[in-house]
């Protein structure tokens, strides 16, 4: 079978109108604090299960932007939503109120750019004037999912991850101001071999790396050509790993590259190991810092690539390996 | 992909820093030391105030198994593991604690088929594969005693 290169879709109709992030205490304490538009003290935030608080981020977070662009959600023609929990309950009952066209994805934490790039293309092919991408993640309803009951005993390994509990969304309109979105590939399913439940940064570079290889060679760009290379949540691990696969084919990456997982937590005085994860923190760090820049003309061209450890428990019980997804987005400010 | 899964498993051992042991271990040592030392503690105080050995011995187990569950219900008990590790795991407290942690935390789902349903997620394959052991154990004993007469 030949490598499928896929095809890297190029928009011409696409910007970012509003956005915005909801994240928790922790997410706020962080290096990056200050910079979220509402910050929920207590993470259950008066809810009676950390499901709800979940629901109620992604609602929050939904109606920053509808505050910002000054609209109702009567006025939005569709909304892709996402977020870890099965069913995608966080994102059915957060925005069932809204009474939106809605659709929901999963794409594990690569979720966020995979609603953004399905966001722009709708509003670029013209079916929809507005559209809203958002996800949600919370560390309290995936350790519950995933792994272990909140208060039990267990120690984490060095290269677990810190699931964020944030919210980040997006409203994509024709509005021709930037940030624009100029160009989205979308990733394929990469198996790495990965079995290890705790080393999801391992599970999630290959993919990255593959889905940024094909973008840029789609755009003809070079690492160089970018301000930055963002990806969603490789933590140190899969950080490292990420520059090693690049560093093979002779490419640096290292100086461009950020990763929003090692952003949003201080690995030094947070205790999160390898870094923050989860749908919601490249969407976090996304709408509370990145978006602001490039709007701004500080940044001028952003790759963001959000990445996904695609892991059901059931699957690694059975003796399954991780596979990984990422998908990238082109992000201009001109 | 350029690479196979193999050479990038080898990669990815490289690049996943492991436990460090020169903290852990002492850390889990003392930690786990401290819960035995109170443990021995509280016999001697309860053999004090009048109870034969036995009965000191239950008691203490039962004491720490309350503050085991106590100190997981304030949320501590799993702040304290993080250092303690194994330290924290092996005596009674941390089974105790792998039976409160779900329970507390799939109250949410309804006393049945949440707290009544998910208290042994962790503790019960302990239980049956400890009980099952200590079977097969029985019938060892019972054969060796009746070949030793």
């Amino acid at each position: 079978m030949d490598y499928c290169s896929g095809k890297t879709f190029k928009y011409a109709h696409a910007s970012v109108e509003s956005f915005a992030a909801v994240v928790g205490k922790a997410e706020n304490e962080g290096p990056y604090g200050g910079e979220f538009d509402e910050v929920i003290e207590d993470n259950k935030g008066g809810c009676d299960t950390w499901e709800q608080a979940e629901a109620m981020f992604q609602r929050k977070a939904v109606g920053h932007v509808l505050k910002k662009s000054e609209l109702t959600p009567d006025k939005i023609d569709l909304v892709f939503a996402g977020d870890l929990l099965n069913q995608c309950v966080s994102s059915s009952y957060g925005l069932k109120e809204y009474y939106m066209p809605f659709l929901g994805i999963y794409g594990a934490c690569s979720t966020f750019a995979e609603g953004l790039l399905l966001a722009g293309a709708m509003v670029n092919a013209g079916y929809a004037e507005r559209c809203i991408a958002v996800t949600s993640s919370h560390f309290s309803s995936a350790e519950r999912q995933f792994r272990f009951p909140l208060n039990y005993g267990g120690v984490r390994p060095p290269t677990s991850q810190w699931t964020a509990t944030a919210s980040g969304a997006v409203l994509v309109s024709d509005t021709g101001r930037p940030p624009f979105i100029r160009a989205a590939t979308v990733g394929k399913i990469e198996d790495m071999g990965i079995n290890d439940l705790n080393n999801m940064g391992a599970a999630m570079a290959g993919a990255a790396y593959d889905t940024l290889s094909r973008h840029m060679k789609h755009m003809e760009a070079e690492p160089q050509d970018y301000d930055l290379i963002v990806t969603g949540d490789l933590g140190l691990v899969g950080s490292q790993l990420l520059c090693d696969l690049f560093g093979r084919d002779g490419v640096d990456i290292e100086k461009l590259h950020k990763d929003c997982g090692l952003m949003l937590f201080d690995r030094s005085t947070q205790d999160v190991h390898s870094g923050g994860s989860g749908c919601g923190c490249s969407a976090s760090v996304m709408c509370g810092h990145f978006l602001k820049r490039i709007e701004s003309g500080e940044l001028k061209r952003v790759l963001f690539c959000a990445t996904g450890a695609l892991m059901s428990t059931t699957m690694i019980q059975q003796g399954g390996t991780i596979p990984g997804i990422a998908h990238a987005v082109e992000l201009t400010s001109y | 992909m350029n690479i196979s899964n193999s050479e990038y498993g080898e990669l990815t051992k490289k690049r996943s820093p492991d436990s460090k042991m020169y903290k852990t271990l002492p850390k889990a040592f003392f930690i786990g030391g401290i819960i035995c030392t109170l443990g021995e503690g509280l016999i001697n105080l309860y053999g004090y105030l009048g109870m034969d050995e036995e009965s000191a011995a239950a008691v203490t187990s039962i004491t720490l198994i309350f503050l085991s569950a106590l100190f997981t219900g304030v949320e501590l008990y799993d702040r304290i593991a993080q250092h303690g590790g194994a330290g924290t795991l092996v005596p009674i407290t941390g089974f105790a604690n792998a039976v409160v942690s779900p329970a507390i935390d799939f109250k949410s789902e309804g006393y049945v088929l949440g707290l009544g349903a998910k208290m042994f997620v962790i503790a019960g394959p302990v239980i049956v594969y400890g009980l099952s052991a200590s079977v097969v154990y029985g019938i060892i004993y019972y054969i060796v005693s009746l070949v030793a007469g």
